[in-house]
This record gives C-alpha cells, structure tokens and sequence, in this order.
C-alpha cells in the first residue's frame, strides 16, 4: 500500500457534520440505559463490593490482613498505587502533551483519557491511605498547625508523594472540567429535560460560546497543558522517588524516574487502548474514534514498551558495570530467585508482545491490540511486583529473608480497585459526553476557514 | 414574556466559517466596538479579523505560580530550619535539593487554580447564566453549528435599522433582537426558606455532634484505645495455666548474674581467685564502694569502729591476724555470701566491685601494718612531689 505521508488522513471519517457529530456524542446521555449498561455495571459493581468487604475487613482487623510483613513491607499496598499512578499518565499525556505537540487526533481520544486519569488517580490514592492503617487521619500527611508545633517532614519522598498526587488530581481535574466547560453549555442548550437543564447550566456557568470568551479560554488551555506536561513527568519522578532515594540494592538506581515515566506511558495507553475498543464499539464512535487513533497510540505502546525493556537490560549493564556486589546479587536474584517467574511474565509482556506492532496489519486489528493491550496491563503490574517485592524479600540480612505471598485480602482490594475504576468509568459514558464535543467539531472537516490554509 | 423592552443587541447566524470571518471583518471595519462573535468551537483567524488584543491571562499564571514557588520554599526553610530543626537522614536543616520536589508541585497548583479560577472570574465574570444572550433561539444556535455576530446596544453607533441592513448584506441568514431580561428577586423571608435555613441547620449541628463525640469513638476509629496485647499482670487465655506474665525457662541466666557456686556455705573449702590486679583505677573503684556500703558498720580504715551506735553489733575490726591472713577469694565470699550476722552484699555490689573492695581491703590492711621499706617508699615520693 502506498501512503502519501504527507497529508494527514481526517480526523473525523464518515464527512460527519457538525450536529451529527454532535448527536452522536450526546447520543448516550439522552437514551435510557439498555440491558448491556445494566450487565457491565453489574460486574464492575460485584468488583467494587468484594473491595469493598476486603477494605472493611481490613479496617475493622487492622492491615495485618495483608500479606506484607517482615522483611516484605512493602506489599500490594504499594503494587497497585504505583500501577494505578501510572494509568492515569496516558491521559495527561494525550490531553497535554499531544496538545503541545499540536496533534489533532488526540481530541478524539483526550476527554475520555482524561476522565481515565482522574478515575485512575482515585484508585491510586486508596492504597497508600489504606496503607496507613487508619485512613481517617489521613489529614496528618498535610502541614497543618498543631499543638506540638510539628510539621511534616517535607525532605520525605513520601509526603512529596502526597504532594504530587494530591497535586496531580486537582490539576488534572480542573483540566478536565474546563474542557467540559463548553460542551455542558451545548448540552444546556439542547437538553429538553427542566432538570437536567438547571445541572447543565450550573456547570456551564452561563457559557455563551463567544470569542472573547474563547480567546482567553484556549490560552488558559495553553497554560494549563504546559503546566501538566512537566507536572505528569514529575508524578512518576517523584513515585519513582519512593524507591530510588532509599538505599535498597535494586532500588537506588538513577535510571528510575524516567523508567517509571516511560512505564506509566506504557500502561496508561495500553489501559486506553483496552477500554476504547469497548467505549467506540458500544457508543458507535468508530468514526469518531477511528482506526487511526489506535494506530498511532499502539505506536506510542510499542515505543515506550522498548524503553521499558532498554530499562531492563540498562539494570543489568549497570549491576555488572558497578562492581557493586549487592546490586549484582539483587539483579540476578530478580531473574533466577524465587521470583523468576514474575520476572519473566513482565519480560514476556511487555518487551515482546507489543513488538508485534512493528507489522502495521497487527497495530490496526482490534482483537490482536485487544490482547496486547491486556497483557501490557498484566505485564506492567507485574514489573511493579518484581521492583517491589524482590528488592525486599532478599535484604541486607539473610537471616529475615522470607516470601511474600498476597492473601485473599490483598487481591480482593485489587479487584476491588478495578471494580471502582470500571464503574466510575461505566457511569461516565453514561453521565458526560465521552468525546469533547466542542474540540471534535473544531477539527471536523470543513470546520475551519477556507482561506486561512493548512493544517495549523 | 420573561423580558424587558430593553434592546440588548442584534444578533445575526451566519452558515460557514468563512462567512462568519468575512462578518467580522466587515462589522468591525464599519467601527463597531462593543461586538461578539459566537461560534461553537474557535474559529482560527477570528481574533485577528475582531481585531482582539492577545490574552493577558499568562500575566495571572506568571504572578501565581511565583508567588507559590516562593512560598512553599520560605515555609519549609521556616518548618525545617527555624522552627522545628530536626536532622532527618543526615539532611542539612536547608536541604534545597529535598525542597525541590514539594517546591514544582505547589507552584503548578497555584500556577493552574489561578489562572483557571481568574480566567472564569475576572475575565469572564462568570458564573452569569442570566445574561441577556442566555436563553434565546441565537444561543442554542450557535451552540450546534450556526456562527452568530451580536452588535450590542450599548456601542457608540447603535442604530437597530442600520446595523440589521449591514447584516443582511453580509449573508447573514436570520437576525434576532436581544433583550435585556427581567431581573430575578428571590425573597429571602419566605417561610420555605426559612424553614430550610432551620432544618440545614439543625442537621449540620446533629452531624457534627455524632461525628465528633460518638463516631470517633466507634469501631474502627477507636484511637487504639482497645488493642489486642497484654499488659502486666494481666490473663491470658493462650497459656495453660492463665498467666500473661511468663517465667523465663529452667536455668535462665540473667546477663551480668552468673550464679555464684558457694552461696549458703560459711566456710567453703575452696573459693574463687582474684581476677582484678590493685590498679589505681581498681582500688579507686574499691574505696568509693566500701566507703558506701562498708564503712557505716565497718568504719572508714575498717577498724570495727561503727558509726551506727549501737543499732547493729559491731563488727570486729578487719585488721586482725584472721583477716589479714584470709585469702582475696574468702573475703569474697563473706561480701556475696555474708557471715553470721553480716548480711550478704551481692544484690548490691557487683562482681567487680566486690573484688575491687577486695582489694581496697589489702590497702588499708597494708597502710595499718607498713614496713619500713614501705615508709622509705612514701617518703621518697613525697619528697619528689615538693620539689
Ligand atoms: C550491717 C553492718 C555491716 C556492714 C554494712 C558490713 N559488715 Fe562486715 N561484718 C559485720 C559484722 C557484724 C561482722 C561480724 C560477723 C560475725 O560475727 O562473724 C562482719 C564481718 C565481716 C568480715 C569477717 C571478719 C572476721 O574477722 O571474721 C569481713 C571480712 C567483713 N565483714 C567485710 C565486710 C565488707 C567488705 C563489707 C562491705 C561490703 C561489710 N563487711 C559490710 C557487719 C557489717
């Protein structure tokens, strides 16, 4: 096939007009639930309750529920916040850095990948507020005057932590809500029902689509994405941190943050993949959310999925390389220990499936993206493991070596989160339009002034 | 009708990008200034044809997110360095590196809450869901796909007949008059309302009560009042025989109290050897302790000579023929074990003092019986000393 790659294929196929476009975003807001809503709202919600009993357990008998212990402290709690983490950064990605980039085909994709940071940021944060034993004082890890004159230790990676989650969640929400700002005042205006109207206008905040109005407003948008940009790469630095700035072999290396970042990437867009297939298909977006769209983001999968593995292998080199007997010792641990087999479940799932994607066939075939993007998840959670728990389970001291084993406790709250995390989604594409409606229509063909020439 | 007579503006929907442009372009040329142009995305060049002046919204962000940078440093230089300096892994009180983190990420809060919450405020005055423009057939058009241009009242060349016949000439498909809407008066002595105020009030009120005097002291959040352990002396129904409190296993030796093996014997054929040679540090140590727990019946230079007038009976003086010639090891003994009537010293000196006293015992023995080459020796050193 011979591709012209000069010019950009349309972002919008189908020579959808305006209001289709339009119609067809507001479609599943303005139609009752079906039968297929009810089901997957089932599952999720069935996911979300075992969390919710294991969550409840745990807080009733305290974390010993968990199967972290000695020298294993650091068990699924922190697992799933950093896997969670970095399944939000795909969509600040999409939304800031694809802006800055100027690429037009992430409007397509952008709300919906930001809707999946902020549910994914909400996930995340559970697990180290569960963590903490007592999630109720959870107000502690903020500066907050006291009658003991103490403040937080702000030269602790982990209170940086809370800092740039907590950081991480307003921008990415406030990000989020002024791009729905527009697309609430359409809906205000084409809604019939008197209540739904009243909502639609408090949010709109009276939005009356005028250019002075939009002349500030895609400048703040310039703003916030070149806020978010470096903000994104801070959050997975800083998660990074966690680890780095301890002294454990395998952990205290200097090639972590930007291998923490490329992961998050990673995971986040194989996340994305994996619940678009879904969303386009049952929304009947596939013109909206095209072919095209998967294409370049399994690109993006398949790069970042090499940097991961340059990651893996840069370990090694680097373990040789140092002369650092426990460092050596850690590295090989990882790849011939106890837990070998975790090892190489991530090798296999997230260097080699998504090479797959260098034949153009397979990045735009939905059931073979499908299984990659499911085996990147698996492989991406299962790197956060190996870091995890084989830096620690061989420690310092031979006589506390031991195996960690999760309980029923600790997967029931993983399941949980993806109970929580499917459910927040489900309800969004049922509750807000799902693609922003304004920035679609913008990139729509013939959206723009004839005269005003090319792509810009 | 819910308006006024008041004109607002003219409004007119035009079909394409293109025309919408050419609308602008022209209606500001004629010299309108209090004009707007809605269109339902933003339309590339509009800004130059309205001749808009570029954004001054960066200069809010600018202001912000220096304004958190420098205060998140100033605090955690005060918290870190002036008000509770703590030495946290070896981190000076000024760490700038560990400051950095917390320093990006507050700047970025302020930065984005600024310029978002000044840009709806400041900017655009909202929120206004009562403007004039809200509502009407214009709005919702050009909520969907039309591209309108309102010329509003209040501008300088506000004439309705002129401007409708300008519009018309430019293509504009539909032209509508805006009016001002009539206000709202929202009575605030309402019985409802105030009812409303009474019951929000009551039910915050019941809230925060529960939550603060009775929640907090529910299951879970019991502030570790009820934790699973044992303290002292208390029941346990682990054990067999309901004792919290264990008993160390048979044959137990604490560190520091080897058993001593003649106890109870007053006379034992055999006894332990000194361990500690007369050093000066040793017999420093042996005259503090015997000066303690010797002396009050023993006397200072062990002479049997009590200060305890007769609440004990004396003992006799440590100088006889018996004593002097008793071995270090029976000496020994008499402190750990006692004899007679003297009580046994080991729960109150240790070993080592024991030996020490020991041996500050054959000091004063060998001060009260000195030879002569002893009294030549003294005299020696002293005589040293003076000059
Ligand atoms: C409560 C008073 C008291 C104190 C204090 C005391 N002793 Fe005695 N000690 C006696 C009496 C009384 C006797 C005589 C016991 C007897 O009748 O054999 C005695 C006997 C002795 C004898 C044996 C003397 C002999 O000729 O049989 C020695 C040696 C001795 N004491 C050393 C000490 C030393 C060393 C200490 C300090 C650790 C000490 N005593 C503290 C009351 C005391």
């Amino acid at each position: 096939m011979k591709i012209d790659y000069k010019i950009e294929p349309p972002v919008v196929e189908g020579r959808l007009s305006l209001s289709q476009i339009e119609e067809l975003v507001a479609k599943p807001l303005e139609t009752r639930p079906d039968k297929k809503f009810f089901i997957a709202i089932g599952i999720s919600g069935t996911a979300l309750l075992i969390g919710i009993i294991c969550v409840a357990i745990t807080l009733h008998y305290g974390i010993g529920m968990w199967g972290n212990n000695q020298p294993v402290g650091w068990g699924f709690g922190i697992v799933n916040f950093v896997f969670w983490v970095g399944i939000g950064h795909a969509g600040t990605l999409i939304s800031a850095i694809l802006f800055l980039l100027r690429q037009k085909w992430r409007t397509g994709i952008a709300r919906f990948a930001e809707a999946m940071t902020i549910f994914a940021v909400i996930c995340a944060g559970l697990f180290p507020i569960l963590h903490t034993g007592r999630p109720w004082l959870g107000g502690y890890l903020f500066p907050y005057p006291n009658q003991h004159g103490l403040w937080i230790n702000f030269t602790s990676p982990l209170i940086w932590d809370v800092f740039a989650v907590s950081t991480y969640f307003t921008v990415s929400l406030v990000f989020w809500y002024i791009g729905l700002i527009p697309d609430f005042a359409s809906l205000r205006e084409r809604t019939a029902s008197k209540v739904k109207k009243i909502i639609y206008s408090i949010f709109s905040l009276g939005w009356r689509h005028s250019n002075r109005n939009w002349l500030h407003y895609e400048k703040a948008y310039l703003l916030l994405a070149g806020f978010a940009t470096p903000l994104v790469l801070s959050v997975h630095t800083i998660v990074s941190f966690d680890f780095a700035v301890s002294i454990m072999p395998g952990w205290h290396t200097t090639i972590f943050p930007p291998y923490f970042v490329a992961g998050a990437i990673f995971s986040g867009f194989a996340m994305v993949v994996t619940v678009l297939i879904f969303v386009r298909k049952i929304f009947n977006l596939e013109h909206i959310i095209t072919l095209n769209h998967f294409d370049k983001m399994n690109k993006v999968i398949m790069a970042t999925g090499m940097m991961v593995g340059y990651a893996y292998a840069m370990e090694f080199f680097i373990a040789w390389y140092s002369g650092n007997p426990f460092e050596q010792f850690v590295i090989i641990n990882r790849a011939f220990g106890p837990y070998a087999w975790a090892y190489w479940i991530m090798v296999t799932c997230n260097v080699v499936f998504p090479q797959l994607f260098w034949i153009k066939k397979f990045r735009r075939s939905i059931p073979v993206m499908l299984a990659i993007a499911i085996l990147v998840n698996v492989g991406m959670w299962f790197e956060r493991f190996v870091i995890t728990v084989t830096s620690l389970h061989r420690d310092y001291l031979p006589s506390s070596w031991g195996y960690f084993t999760p309980t029923l406790y600790d997967i029931g709250i993983l399941v949980g989160s993806f109970g929580l995390f499917f459910t927040l989604v489900i309800l969004f594409t049922k509750t807000l339009p799902v693609v922003s409606i304004s920035e679609v229509k913008a990139v729509a063909g013939g959206a723009q002034p004839s005269h005003h020439g090319g792509n810009h | 009708m819910n308006r006024t007579d008041k004109i607002f503006g003219i409004a007119a929907l035009f079909d394409t990008p293109d025309a919408i442009i050419n609308a602008a372009e022209k209606v500001t040329a004629a010299g309108y200034k209090k004009i707007d142009v809605n269109t339902p995305y933003p339309v590339h060049g509009m800004n130059k044809a309205m001749k808009l002046k570029p954004s001054k919204l960066g200069f809010i962000t600018l202001f912000f997110g220096l304004s958190g940078a420098a205060f998140a440093m100033l605090f955690m230089f005060w918290a870190m360095s002036l008000e509770y300096p703590m030495i946290i892994g070896g981190k000076p009180f000024f760490s700038l590196p560990a400051f950095i983190p917390i320093t990006f990420e507050v700047t970025v809060l302020l930065a984005t809450l600024s310029t978002v919450i000044g840009m709806l405020t400041f900017f655009f005055n909202y929120p206004n869901n009562n403007h004039p423009l809200n509502g009407t057939a214009y709005i919702k058009a050009v909520a969907v796909d039309k591209f309108g241009i309102c010329i509003e009242a209040s501008d300088n060349k506000f004439d309705k007949d002129v401007i409708e016949q300008l519009l018309h000439h430019l293509g504009a498909n539909e032209i509508e008059t805006i009016y001002y809407p009539k206000d709202e008066v929202y009575p605030i002595f309402q019985p409802k309302y105030l009812m409303f105020l009474a019951a929000t009030a009551i039910a915050t009120s019941l809230v925060t009560y529960f939550v603060l005097n009775k929640l907090m002291f529910m299951d879970p959040f019991n502030w570790m009042m009820v934790q699973d352990k044992l303290i002292p002396q208390e029941k346990s129904e682990v054990f067999e025989d309901g004792f919290g409190m264990r008993k160390p296993v048979e044959g137990t030796v604490a560190r520091g109290f080897i058993p001593y093996p003649f106890m109870g014997e007053p006379t034992p054929a055999d006894v332990l050897s000194n361990p500690f040679l007369p050093t000066r540090e040793n017999i420093e140590l042996g005259k503090k302790k015997y000066l303690i727990y010797c002396s009050p019946c023993h006397g200072n230079y062990a002479e049997g000579d009590s200060r305890l007038r007769g609440q004990f009976p004396n003992p006799p003086t440590l100088h006889s023929v018996r004593s002097r010639e008793m071995s270090d090891g029976m000496l020994y003994h008499i402190i750990t074990n006692g004899q007679n009537i003297m009580p046994s010293y080991a729960s109150q000196v240790t070993r080592e003092e024991r030996w020490a006293i020991v041996n500050y015992i054959r000091v004063l023995q060998r001060a009260k019986f000195a030879r002569e080459s002893d009294l030549q020796e003294i005299k020696k050193e002293s005589a040293a000393n003076v000059e």
